[in-house]
């Protein structure tokens, strides 16, 4: 597990924009955290690590986006699904075995339904001082072998947003 | 040539079918303006529960209400089935499973009844929803639209012919109203929800962020829904209706401001609101005196025009008829399906 900390949302695309740098296809990649808390935000930076230029906006209406930049991105919204049935009608096995990437919005929730295989990135509010709202704390968990070999390059790749906050 | 010509030839009595999100829709126009009736079943109590339209329900509910719903279209216009010249169906954008229904349902009963079939874009057939009501419209017009899925500002020169000005960066306009109102626990749509608690609320009790007011014609809404959450988060006492005041002031001033902006800057006739928020009270008030002091014509549809409807989707089919003639009926569903923009 690795415990980042963002200070802004541009500093939430920029971690996101390193991570991308990692990206490999057939990933997957679980974004839980509460609303408002830079789910959207982290995958435009992710977007933008991977060379996509064009807006990446909700996937809430329609539940899956894609977009083409270094290697496909596949932008999915699963708050909505209550079963893994849906997960399945969604196609959701076909997109892990394109050469794209996947990244799931609210995949909590459909956790039972996933490959064991993925990297969770946790976002959450800072409590304590009400002065930072805008400040995140992002947790990395690989699980399974894919990201699991590259726990080190993770945190490499976040460095700048690993450790302490200064007081 | 404004959008209404119409050569006699091409069919007139046009079936149109919606079913691209959780409302089960079906009516009968004839020419490009005539609505003989117009059939609407919302599914919005199966979703309430869910704080959302949930996919699965959604899909089943138009399998289950689609045949009833397009039968009492026919009836109610008066005419039998072997009346009906052509069948529209929404083609996209929407939820695939929802959009498939209806598509699949068109296609069969073009196939069965021997009429061309034509495809819809969900987007086009929002924009034209304005001239169903006021067929005179002068082109070319400035259209908001903005609904639960989208946020669009575009510059309709001639139906099928759109410049897109702005559009939402994030999430859609409709969509922070429901996230705000899910986070808040007010229920399910959001926007009636707040529109409603707002009235007995103060606009200027919190000053929420206008994220993006003077930087061009591109929307953001996502911060927006951050900052009433971290308000929502970090003050006790709150004032439920000053909070829903402020985040609906805030969401307007942002909306009224580009659309009037951009009727002006693109020397725009009129200014029409369409989709879902466009039944939003605030926003209409609005709108129309941004109009007033831009000395332009402002026209605000119904609010079952506004919403989504199948209306507009027929007459929009009757639009691309002429335009392009019938669709191929191998023509798929497709959830993400864009406007044909000129650029």
């Amino acid at each position: 597990m690795i415990r980042a900390r963002s200070r802004s949302p541009e500093d939430t695309r920029k971690l996101a924009a390193c991570l991308a740098e990692l990206a490999q296809p057939g990933d997957l990649l679980l974004l839980v955290g509460d609303l408002g808390a830079g789910k959207t935000t982290f995958t435009q930076g992710f977007a933008a690590g991977l060379d996509i230029h064009e807006p990446v906006t909700s996937p809430t209406f329609t539940l899956a986006r894609e977009y083409h930049g270094r290697l496909l991105l596949h932008h999915l919204d699963v708050f909505r699904l209550e079963q893994v049935s849906e997960v399945l009608d969604l196609g959701l096995p076909e997109l892990l075995d394109s050469d794209g990437v996947t990244l799931i919005e609210w995949g909590d929730a459909i956790r039972q339904a996933l490959p064991n295989d993925y990297l969770e990135v946790a976002l959450t509010f800072v409590d304590g001082p009400i002065n930072s709202p805008d400040e995140r704390v992002v947790v990395l968990s690989p699980v399974g072998p894919r990201w699991q070999a590259r726990s080190d390059a993770l945190a490499a790749a976040i460095r700048q947003w690993i450790g302490e906050p200064p007081c | 040539m404004t959008v209404l010509d119409y050569p006699e030839e091409a069919p007139a009595i046009v079936l149109g079918i919606e079913t691209s999100c959780d409302e089960t829709a079906a009516a009968v126009v004839s020419g490009p303006s005539d609505v003989l009736s117009s059939v609407i079943s919302s599914q919005v109590d199966l979703h309430a529960r869910y704080g959302g339209v949930v996919p699965e329900i959604a899909s089943r509910a138009h399998v289950e209400l689609l045949t009833p719903v397009v039968a009492q279209a026919v009836i109610e216009a008066g005419l039998s089935d072997h009346e009906v010249e052509a069948v529209a169906a929404t083609a996209g954008p929407g939820l695939i499973g929802s959009l498939l229904v209806g598509v699949s349902a068109a296609k069969s009963l073009a196939l069965a009844w021997d009429v061309p079939f034509v495809a819809v874009n969900h987007l086009e057939a929002h924009l034209y929803s304005s001239f169903l009501e006021e067929p005179d419209l002068e082109l070319p017009v400035v259209v908001l639209l903005v609904s639960g899925g989208h946020t669009l500002l575009v510059l309709m020169e001639a139906f099928g012919r759109y410049r897109l000005i702005g559009q939402t960066l994030d999430d859609a306009a409709g969509e922070a109203f429901d996230k705000v109102a899910r986070f808040m626990d007010l229920g399910y749509p959001g926007g009636p929800v707040i529109d409603r608690l707002a009235m007995d609320g103060d606009p200027e009790a919190v000053t929420f962020p206008r994220p993006m007011y003077d930087d061009g014609y591109n929307f953001s809404f996502s911060g927006l829904k951050t900052a009433v959450v971290n308000h929502v988060r970090t003050h006790e006492d709150l004032v439920v209706a000053d909070i829903a005041a402020s985040f609906q002031e805030a969401v307007v001033d942002v909306l009224v401001y580009k659309a009037s902006k951009a009727a002006e800057e693109f020397g725009a006739k009129g200014l029409c609101l369409a989709g879902g928020v466009a039944a939003n009270s605030s926003l209409r008030e609005r709108l129309l005196d941004a109009c007033v002091a831009a000395g332009i014509s402002g026209f605000l549809p119904s609010r079952s025009m506004c919403t989504d409807n199948a209306a507009m989707v027929a007459a929009a089919g009757w639009q691309r008829l002429q335009l392009d003639g019938p669709s191929p009926l191998d023509t798929g569903a497709d959830p993400n399906l864009a406007l044909p923009f000129i650029s």
